[in-house]
């Protein structure tokens, strides 16, 4: 469904020196270079995956789904989504794929969901009767109801995002791009997002490409993740392979009713953060019970939250490190 | 093309409804209208006020290009400006993703999306003034002269509209520091009156490099039935040309937006 070879982007970019005279060169002689987003990059993507597309800020995600979209145009390599040729943005092939991207917005702000909808159904030639029957599908399966008739300004983000993606889905697209979409939701919300994709996918036999900051996503949704680093793909299978080298440790918060020093962690594993009473504790996932209950029995704790590092953390330490998967 | 009617109607039905969720809003607009109104009518009176000629133009003639200004601005004020400063926000925004992402004509998109209802009244009270004034200064109006007017003023408006379009495109790469739209108003204002009233190099910069001629006193000599025939092919020419030409930019800069947004 989605095929890409030795795809590459290259931007150019205009360095600029703060300060006045920073400026003025800026302006008469501008020198440019040339950042390379994305390098060599090739993966294929069967009808009907759900793949989880990971690397940190900056690494290269968003420019690699544009370009799949056919938003932006490569520099080098070839993309065929759904057979066809994304940059040249054909009716066809827009009306096959859909892009959801967390933090922008479709819908009509001062609308309720149902008016942006029309117009969506209007644009994508959807018959009234067949549109009613898919949002009502969709609405069902995203648990809104009486939002749908509410302006989108008084809706939670929540509930924004839900009619964000019906709106995104009722062409049934056979291909989403999905940059983000829990961004900024709810724990209560994630999950209901995520059951929802699953859901799709499982019904239409869509094929996602998923990002997200949350590990959680990827590992409820996506069996096999691509991960980027700095332009370039270095990971591209099993989740599990990838979650057991990435992760094996889990960040313990803790909160102290004394102060202490970093001497008193020694011991423990790793220590990330220390703000007078706030600890932050990097624990191997095989010791955590163990170490949880001498923190417990040895310190005057106050709260203790046990956590999945994030993921740009994780992916940030793991280079720091140099242990490239 | 039933799905772009369609998808027209659904447009401004959207717009329309979202407009009236701020009534005060279409107060002040209605208001600030009316204002303008009557104060370029004052300024004409002045002008007029002993029984003095414009540029060869009678006070009731001048009128009739004081009622296509009106109705050109009711134009503008309903389609053109609220649709072309869209597209700077689009832009900063980064939602002009979604809308190249739809299965539709972008520039359509773009250029149609929204309709300002606040402006109706103001067409409306143009194509008044219009009427009132041309059977003021005498004028008759047939069929054929009718028609032609009609064509003449849609003339004007493409022009207007190409004119616009390009400069609201450029957004696509001074993202920030370009307000566009109030430029071309200031132009559209120069057409208030009739372009000999200008100086002659004004005259011929109004004609050929921006075509405020076109706009306003070119209809108007139409409906006063003193306009020269080469003057209507030449109008008729500009507009094809920049549309044409405003089509041809958009594509351009779009092929700059996709291949240089992040």
């Amino acid at each position: 469904m989605i095929e890409v070879e030795q795809l590459s982007k290259t931007y150019q970019v205009a360095d600029k020196t703060p300060g006045f005279v920073g400026t003025f060169n800026h302006f008469f002689r501008r020198k440019t270079r040339d950042v390379q987003a994305v390098r060599d990059v090739s993966f294929t993507i069967e009808r009907g995956e759900m793949v989880g597309f990971l690397g940190a800020n900056g690494a290269g995600k968003t420019t690699t789904l544009k370009m799949l979209c056919g938003l932006i145009h490569p520099s080098a390599g070839k993309v065929h989504v759904a057979g066809y040729l994304p940059q040249r943005r054909q009716a066809a092939f827009l009306k096959q794929i859909t892009l959801v991207m967390g933090q922008k917005q479709q819908l009509i702000w001062d609308l309720p969901p149902l008016d942006s909808l029309s117009v969506n159904a209007a644009v994508y030639g959807i018959g009234e009767k067949e549109a009613r029957y898919r949002i009502n599908e969709l609405a069902e399966m995203l648990e809104i109801g009486e939002e749908l008739t509410r302006p989108v300004r008084k809706l939670s983000l929540g509930q924004r995002m839900k009619a964000e993606l019906l709106a995104a889905l009722l062409h049934r697209p056979s291909v989403l791009f999905l940059d983000e979409p829990t961004l900024g939701l709810d724990v209560n919300a994630q999950a209901r997002v995520r059951s929802f994709l699953a859901d799709y996918n499982r019904r239409t036999g869509a094929t996602v490409l998923l990002t997200s900051h949350y590990m959680a996503d990827i590992t409820a949704l996506c069996s096999r993740v691509l991960l980027i680093h700095q332009g370039e793909l270095i990971h591209d299978g099993a989740l599990d392979a990838l979650a057991a080298s990435l992760s094996p440790f889990r960040q313990v918060r803790l909160e102290l009713n004394s102060s202490a020093s970093p001497e008193d962690f020694v011991g423990y594993g790793e220590l990330e953060a220390l703000d007078d009473r706030a600890v932050r504790l990097l624990v191997s996932r095989s010791e955590l019970t163990v170490v949880v209950a001498r923190l417990l029995a040895n310190f005057d704790v106050l709260d203790l939250e046990v956590n999945d590092p994030p993921i740009d953390e994780l992916i940030g330490s793991l280079f720091r490190k140099g242990r490239v998967v | 093309m039933g799905r772009y009617l369609l998808s027209l109607k659904r447009f401004w039905a959207t717009a329309l409804a979202g407009q009236l969720e701020y009534q005060a809003n279409m107060l002040i607009d209605l208001l600030a209208m009316v204002g303008s109104l009557a104060g370029s009518i004052f300024v004409l009176s002045l002008f007029f006020g002993q029984g003095r000629e414009l540029g060869g133009w009678s006070w009731e003639a001048a009128l009739v290009v004081q009622g296509i200004y009106t109705f050109l601005d009711g134009v503008s004020s309903t389609w053109l400006r609220p649709n072309l400063s869209a597209i700077v926000t689009h832009v900063r925004e980064g939602t002009l993703d979604f809308v190249l992402l739809k299965p539709i004509d972008s520039q359509f998109w773009v250029s149609l999306r929204i309709m300002a209802p606040a402006g109706l009244p103001e067409i409306g009270l143009g194509l008044v003034l219009i009427v009132w004034a041309a059977s003021r200064a005498g004028a008759s109006l047939s069929l054929g002269t009718s028609l032609v007017a009609v064509l003449m003023l849609f003339v004007g408006g493409v022009i207007l509209y190409a004119l616009w379009f390009v400069i609201a495109a450029t957004s696509i790469w001074f993202v920030k520091t370009w307000n566009a739209t109030e430029v071309l108003r200031a132009v559209l204002a120069s057409g208030r009156f009739p372009v000999s009233a200008y100086p002659p190099t004004l005259r011929l910069v109004f004609t050929l490099v921006l075509p405020v001629a076109f706009l306003t006193t070119v209809p108007a000599e139409v409906i006063l039935g003193r306009a020269a025939m080469p003057m209507l092919v030449l109008g008729l020419f500009l507009a094809v040309l920049f549309f044409l030409g405003s089509r041809a930019f958009w594509l351009f800069a779009l092929r700059y937006y996709t291949s240089a947004s992040s």
